[in-house]
């Protein structure tokens, strides 16, 4: 798609643009530059922190979860899924774009509603990642070494070295009633009936109870800034997503009401195109540092 | 479905769109092979995690990282047009970028040290007490 250009054209001898590109496109990549600078500093910052403590949160025990499949451990499937959604949408994107180069209106307005539909999918599992995060529950050691049930915020996390079977037991007997209810409740996974149960048992009962189940484990607390970095990151992404989401609205409407069409030409859809683009860079990026690796 | 004309000043050459979308699709099917082949040798990883050596997970996590910088290429030359613009407007936006191969290994080599310092005590003084403790033991040993 690239234009013929003569051999030994002199860019620089004046009287014409040396980029042979607009300034509002000049203007995008340039902006895009500096955005890659900024999302680059935060992930190398992140991963210096990562590389300056013993222990990190294992991305495969943090996204281990999918919706609707309960407590199956399923690494990288939920991360799978929310990139495809994004390559996806950024195919439907380019292919706007080059409907765009041939003055269709029909097809642009077909793709850029794909795209969007893209985004707003992707935004949805990132919700629902965020909120399961939030919310989970999972057994770690606090400093005064007790037992609590820890969801995974900017504040703590559960992520860090498992403990062992001796540690529970020692940690289990300083642990408050109130926690010992909490951890039984987490391995009953919310059955209604067993939650009243739990709560008349005398704490050695509950100990026993936890200590017999298999399924137990406990960690100590996870890296402190793992939710920072994690939160931060994605949020900013999520919300370069959601802009992107607005500006190709923004677009789709613009396309609907003719706009380009009296204009002469598509090169805002190509604008767009490029952030759009650029969103879907950059995820390649922070899937790389947060899930892969 | 006329080709687009614009009267741009800034543009001196029009761009040849008269390509299908074979290309597009193309670089869809690249990148959907590379992102498998990453989860792939990230799956390996976890299902091996605590069998392999340093060696092992390190190199699997490089290769890693070259296929994402591969994904990254295609994305901007193909899907951003990069590669269809002229070399010098190309050069303005890759040779900045370049700033990131210092940024990552001076950056990283620097965590990597803060962790060898926090876990030997390197670098950091004694106290002022025990400096002063220590040298009146030195004193009054002589």
């Amino acid at each position: 798609m690239s234009a013929t250009i003569p051999a030994g054209t002199k860019w620089w001898s004046g009287g014409k643009s040396p980029f042979n590109v607009s300034y509002g496109k000049v203007m995008m990549w340039y902006f895009l530059m500096s955005d890659a600078f900024t999302f680059g500093a935060f992930l190398i910052s992140y991963g210096t922190i990562r590389f300056s403590v013993n222990h990190w949160a294992d991305p495969n025990h943090v996204f281990n979860s999918f919706p609707f499949a309960g407590h199956a451990n399923l690494p990288l499937a939920f991360v799978s899924l929310m990139t495809f959604i994004l390559i996806f949408s950024s195919v439907t994107m380019v292919l706007a774009v080059h409907e765009g180069h041939h003055m269709n209106r029909k097809g642009v307005e077909k793709y850029m509603i794909l795209t969007i539909i893209g985004g707003l999918g992707f935004l949805s599992c990132q919700a629902w990642e965020w909120t399961h995060l939030l919310t989970g529950e999972h057994v770690a050691m606090l400093n005064d070494g007790t037992l609590s049930v820890l969801p995974t915020t900017v504040k703590m996390n559960p992520w860090g070295e498992a403990l062992s079977s001796s540690e529970i037991m020692t940690a289990l007997q300083k642990t408050s009633h109130e926690q010992l209810v909490a951890i039984a409740n987490t391995l009953h996974h919310g059955a209604e009936g067993a939650h009243h149960a739990v709560e008349t048992l005398t704490n050695q009962e509950l100990i026993n109870q936890i200590a017999s189940n298999t399924e137990f484990h406990a960690t100590h607390t996870g890296p402190i800034a793992f939710g920072g970095y994690f939160f931060g990151i994605t949020g900013f992404h999520g919300f370069h997503v959601f802009s992107g989401v607005i500006i190709n609205i923004v677009m789709y409407i613009k396309t609907k009401l003719g706009h380009f069409d009296q204009r002469g030409h598509y090169e805002m859809i190509e604008k767009a195109g490029l952030y759009w683009h650029f969103v879907d860079l950059v995820w390649v990026f922070v899937f790389l540092c947060f899930y892969l690796v | 479905m006329s080709a687009q004309h614009f009267e741009n000043p800034e543009i001196t050459f029009q761009p040849d769109h008269s390509g299908g979308t074979g290309k597009i699709w193309k670089i869809f099917w690249v990148l959907s092979v590379l992102t498998i082949i990453e989860l792939a040798l990230g799956y390996f990883l976890y299902a091996k995690h605590g069998e392999l050596s340093y060696a092992t997970v390190l190199s699997t996590k490089c290769v890693i990282g070259i296929l994402t910088i591969a994904k990254a290429y295609y994305i901007v030359s193909v899907f951003m047009h990069l590669g269809d613009e002229v070399r010098n407007f190309i050069m303005t936006i890759v040779v900045p970028l370049i700033l990131f191969v210092w940024f990552i290994i001076a950056f990283l080599s620097d965590g990597t040290s803060w962790k060898n310092l926090r876990n030997t005590r390197g670098g950091s003084r004694p106290a002022e007490t025990e400096q002063v403790e220590k040298a009146a033991a030195e004193h009054s040993a002589h």
